[in-house]
């Protein structure tokens, strides 16, 4: 089966992560709105297509370096969704006690490894993994924490060392508020080819980031600067400017004209009345 | 003739390496002197590691292959003065990661101090730095039973991570250290890293002069235990000196001394490095405090 094809009978379960992981974002603002939630939250609302296409092309799993804005890859990547609601809720009735927060959530049954708040460090950490395991490691990051050192230079010893090593750029434009014009006139993906690696540079579109992902062999690094739309501040439940577009509409638009109405209908409800209970 | 302590850390790893399949990463590992003879040159080279010139990248490097604890993980750091690039994933990933992620990350790393002509940050001893941060483990061996210790003490509890204070002072150095304890001392003195050895200097002197001492080697800094016979020492002296090679102010040596006088009723002074930077000519340096400088320091103090 060739690539677009396989992409086009995992649509529909992409779909679904992606409406899961909106919605479940939905209630998070809500009960931060509410004072459910006293902590600060950082929202993938937005920039779901990420990690439920990621996700879903590993099927059977990385192990994930991650930062804050990563509910979705938690959820994507099928970690337990009421525990991320204790985290939220500070619960203490989680293992955690809800010390990870929103911002440094981890879950030993997905490989999720935490976050240590230090913007970026979560990539020479997962090079090192991948260094040690030899085995496939995805490690996320933001626009904004490309632009630490440690993180250019772990990747670019990776590419030194041929490593099978996942690297996904989220790139909102935005650190904070800061937009890229404003700090920095280079872009990534062609540092990466001019040292050698395997580099794209594609916007959310589940099918642009499944036929890149298609490229890696998984015997040397690649990077992915994903092109995206963050639709809530950076911390917490306010709202950015209105976004250019939304891929979850956008997607599901494109979802319709393969699937049944009544399929994709479905999927909705299970996903809201599953996150409605886990609010109650 | 006894093994001195950088061949026996060379020899240790080799076993590591051959028993255990340890890794060892670092920046220059297999340049001319192998760190100073502490890094094998004679075994199998795909578990020696050579890392990028990336301090800061290199740091996380080897805290995430200590993650994966399916062998033992150890980082050279070839100057103390380098961990303030190094330490960062190191004390805000490692140290935390059981406690917050509930995931182990058994990183050895050796951080070496050296002194003398070699200038204002590869001339210090930072252990400072690090010893305040809680979720890591801190020695300071001098000597071949000691650094045993240190690892076997690494070893035996798989969570968290554990940094070896070493100092190249001591690598020539092929005997072990006791406790002294005296009838009648004024003064305890407590000794840190490479202060040690010039402790043991000063002692012959102090004792020629009829200056009667307890003298304590401390390298077990993270968990710390108070020795009993250290309690009951300060407990008949009153009197408790510290002698470190990082610098005294805001150090471990005040906050040791800190610490302890909370717990014994005592007159604390500490010696370690002078509040300058360190050049590299012998008049701008700043060295571990020596013998002669010990003696003057426990006379001003006993009169």
């Amino acid at each position: 089966m060739n690539t677009e094809k396989i992409f086009a009978s995992n649509m529909l379960k992409i779909y679904e992560k992606m409406f899961f992981c909106r919605e479940f974002e939905l209630k998070v603002v809500e009960a931060h709105k509410s004072g459910q939630i006293n902590i600060p939250i950082y929202l993938s609302i937005g920039q779901e297509s990420i990690p439920s296409t990621i996700s879903t092309f590993f099927d059977t799993g990385i192990p994930i370096f991650a930062q804050h804005r990563a509910h979705s890859y938690f959820l994507s990547f099928g970690g337990d969704p009421m525990h991320l609601v204790g985290e939220l809720k500070s619960s203490t009735n989680i293992w955690s006690k809800g010390s990870g927060g929103s911002a440094s959530i981890s879950s030993k049954s997905i490989q999720m490894f935490g976050h240590s708040g230090l913007m970026g460090d979560q990539v020479p950490i997962a090079v090192g993994y991948c260094l040690s395991t030899n085995s496939p490691v995805l490690s996320v990051v933001g626009d904004a924490s490309l632009e630490e050192d440690y993180v250019i230079s772990a990747f670019m010893y990776a590419i030194s060392k041929n490593l099978p090593f996942l690297f996904i750029c989220e790139d909102n434009n935005l650190s904070i508020l800061t937009p890229k014009i404003d700090r920095r006139n280079w872009e990534f993906t062609p540092v990466v080819k001019a040292m050698g690696g395997l580099a794209f540079d594609v916007d959310d579109n589940p099918a642009s980031i499944w036929e890149s992902l298609s490229q890696w062999e998984k015997d040397r690094p690649m990077f992915i600067n994903i092109r995206t739309n963050r639709h809530y501040w950076h911390a917490g439940s306010g709202e950015d400017a209105k976004p250019a577009e939304d891929r979850l509409k956008l997607f599901r638009n494109y979802v319709e004209t393969i699937y049944d109405l009544r399929d994709i209908e479905a999927i909705e409800k299970k996903a809201i009345m599953n996150v409605g209970s886990l609010w109650e | 003739m006894g093994i001195t302590l950088g061949n026996f850390i060379a020899k240790k790893t080799a076993d590591l390496m051959n028993e255990a399949d340890a890794i060892v990463l670092g920046q220059c590992l297999t340049a001319v002197g192998w760190v100073a003879g502490t890094v094998p040159s004679w075994v199998n080279k795909k578990n020696i590691i050579e890392l990028s010139m990336a301090d800061v990248a290199n740091g996380g490097i080897a805290v995430g292959a200590a993650l994966n604890q399916n062998k033992p993980v150890i980082y050279v750091v070839r100057y103390q003065g380098f961990l303030w690039y190094n330490a960062i994933s190191i004390v805000n990933y490692a140290a935390k990661s059981k406690e917050m992620f509930d995931i182990g990350c058994p990183l050895l790393v050796r951080a070496i101090a050296m002194e003398g002509a070699i200038g204002p940050v590869a001339g210090n001893s930072q252990h400072s730095l690090v010893l305040r941060m809680p979720g890591i483990n801190v020695f300071e061996p001098m000597t071949v039973n000691e650094w045993e210790f240190s690892w076997d003490y690494h070893q035996s509890q798989r969570d968290l991570p554990t940094i070896i204070f070493e100092h190249r002072l001591s690598y020539n150095n092929e005997e072990e250290f006791s406790n002294i304890l005296r009838d009648k001392s004024r003064l305890t003195i407590v000794s840190i890293s490479a202060a040690r050895l010039a402790m043991v200097e000063s002692t012959q002197k102090l004792d020629a002069e009829n200056y009667q001492c307890d003298y304590f080697h401390l390298f077990k800094l993270s968990p710390l235990v108070w020795p009993e016979d250290l309690i009951n020492s300060v407990k008949e002296t009153k009197k408790l000196l510290i002698l470190d090679s990082d610098y005294d102010d805001f150090g471990i040596a005040e906050s040791l001394a800190f610490k302890f006088s909370k717990l014994v009723e005592c007159e604390t002074f500490v010696m370690g490095l002078k509040r300058k930077s360190a050049g590299f000519s012998r008049i701008t340096d700043n060295l571990t405090p020596n013998a002669d400088m010990i003696v003057s320091k426990v006379k001003e103090i006993l009169g």
